[in-house]
């Protein structure tokens, strides 16, 4: 009888361990699959960018500095690795396009373009989707974290090797009604 | 909301059997009153499996087609895309297809029968009077309806509460035949009348029983919270509620049948006891009270109207 008990207790607990490692396996692969959704947009934002360099160097090719400064944080943005470097290229290119951006200000006729304004639209638009990509990622990373660092959990995502992951941090653009001037 | 989407389904269900069960008791009827007899029963049944098959499967188009909506394409509408697809993206499910209805009441709604199908459409009036906060709030709320899975249910009803109205009629129709040739001899004109005031006695208030059983006037309010979820930024949709209730235009390809798929009430025409019957929204002051607690106290929020 005693024995049926403790062999009882003993399945309930492995179906629990089972139960918990899958829990974990699964955000694990939602981080995974939420984090190849920002990827996916901030490639279409490095494809993106080329195209509006060349818009504005056709106005302003003197502005050689702001140009530069773009392609090399584009540049280091494609090439970073972790998520902490790629949070931190971001921010830099992000810097860099605001001055891009405050270049064209000057030239009225180059905002006036089509092609400009598409640029623009679909910068912006890109922009808003990392931003919701990230939003889900990291509301991700927190539900996986929350219960890889709870008990009992934490001693399971040791025992199989749970490794903790970065939140994507990124400078928050100001909730500003975008005024799109024709 | 996981409860929600739990009597989301259940609702669903017991709608189509209901529904399934009306046009057989109809069939029956039919079959009493005419000189049809029991055949009327298997051509119910068929009636009945065919049409909730369909409207299962291809009630979204049928809305959009009654609706006068058009797909849009990315370049004719970009900001609109890109919108619907971050919020997509927030919210964790497969962007939904665009559509756009040309009228210039602002207005907006949502269709499809799960995440992978789906469909929001919007006015045009939507896009001129909205800055662009409020459309993104306007189009996570509507983004919230697709993943409470409120939107099978709310395409279901369209087409079973259009359906009942026109079995109705059907039924009035073999009454008079029936009626026709068992009593010739006069008087018959009085009976009909009242047989006809029986039947629409019946159907008129079952029909909006039926909306107001099946869409939870809390659905609208869930739908809101989950939205600011999606912004984050519970004043965008706040002060686009504000407006669409300001805005007095009446949407004129919504009808009794569809208003309740809308963010705010299409028809716009308030009081009435047969109106309230078919109110299926909380009101607006309410709903913009409840975002504001969202956004917390010391949040900058457009001020009350």
């Amino acid at each position: 009888m005693a024995g049926w008990i403790v062999i009882g207790i003993v399945v309930l607990l492995v179906l629990y361990v089972v139960y918990l490692y899958n829990k974990l396996v699964v955000l694990r692969n939602r981080i995974n699959n939420a984090w190849s959704q920002i990827d996916v947009q901030l490639r279409r934002r490095y494809d993106l960018i080329p195209n509006l360099v060349e818009a504005v160097k056709g106005y302003a090719s003197h502005e050689r500095e702001v140009f530069e400064r773009v392609t090399e944080a584009r540049a280091r943005a494609i090439a970073a690795g972790s998520v902490g470097e790629q949070s931190q290229a971001e921010n830099m290119l992000t810097g860099a396009l605001r001055s891009l951006f405050a270049v064209a200000e000057a030239y009225p006729q180059l905002r006036a373009t089509e092609n400009f304004q598409q640029l623009q639209e679909e910068l912006s638009g890109t922009e808003s989707k990392i931003a919701f990509a990230r939003q889900f990622y990291n509301d991700t990373v927190l539900r996986y974290e929350n219960l890889r660092q709870s008990f009992p959990t934490a001693l399971l995502a040791g025992a199989f090797g749970f490794g903790g992951r970065e939140y994507f941090e990124m400078e928050e653009a100001a909730r500003e009604p975008v005024k799109v001037q024709f | 909301m996981y409860e929600h989407i739990e009597r989301n389904a259940r609702v669903t269900w017991l709608l189509l059997a209901f529904f399934v069960l009306l046009i057989l008791a109809l069939g029956y009827a039919v079959g009493e009153v005419s000189d049809v007899g029991y055949a009327a029963l298997p051509v119910a049944a068929v009636v009945a499996g065919v049409s909730a098959t369909s409207s299962y499967l291809y009630g979204d188009r049928l809305v959009l087609a009654v609706s006068g909506a058009r797909e849009v394409s990315h370049d004719e509408q970009p900001f609109l895309h890109n919108t619907v697809e971050g919020l997509a993206i927030a919210a964790g499910i497969p962007k939904p297809r665009v559509y756009l209805i040309a009228d210039s009441a602002p207005n907006a709604f949502a269709t499809g029968r799960n995440p992978e199908h789906a469909s929001i459409a919007v006015t045009t009036g939507l896009l001129e009077k909205l800055d662009r906060l409020e459309l993104e709030g306007v189009l996570a709320h509507e983004m919230a309806h697709i993943q409470h899975m409120d939107i099978r249910l709310s395409t279901l009803v369209v087409v079973l509460v259009g359906m009942v109205a026109l079995v109705s009629d059907w039924f009035w129709r073999s009454m008079r035949w029936g009626g026709r040739r068992r009593s010739r001899d006069g008087g018959g004109a009085a009976g009909l009348l009242a047989l006809f005031a029986l039947v629409l006695a019946i159907f008129a208030p079952l029909a909006a029983q039926l909306i107001r059983f099946a869409v939870s006037r809390r659905r609208e309010l869930l739908a809101d919270a989950g939205g600011a979820m999606l912004t984050r930024y519970p004043a965008g949709l706040a002060s686009a509620l504000a407006k669409l209730d300001a805005d007095r235009e009446p949407l004129e390809v919504a009808n009794k049948a569809t208003a309740h798929l809308y963010i705010v009430n299409p028809l716009k025409e308030w009081g009435g006891s047969l109106n309230s019957l078919f109110n299926t929204h909380p009101p607006i002051e309410e709903r913009i009270r409840r975002l504001r607690d969202m956004a917390g106290p010391t949040a900058d929020f457009p001020p009350a109207r």
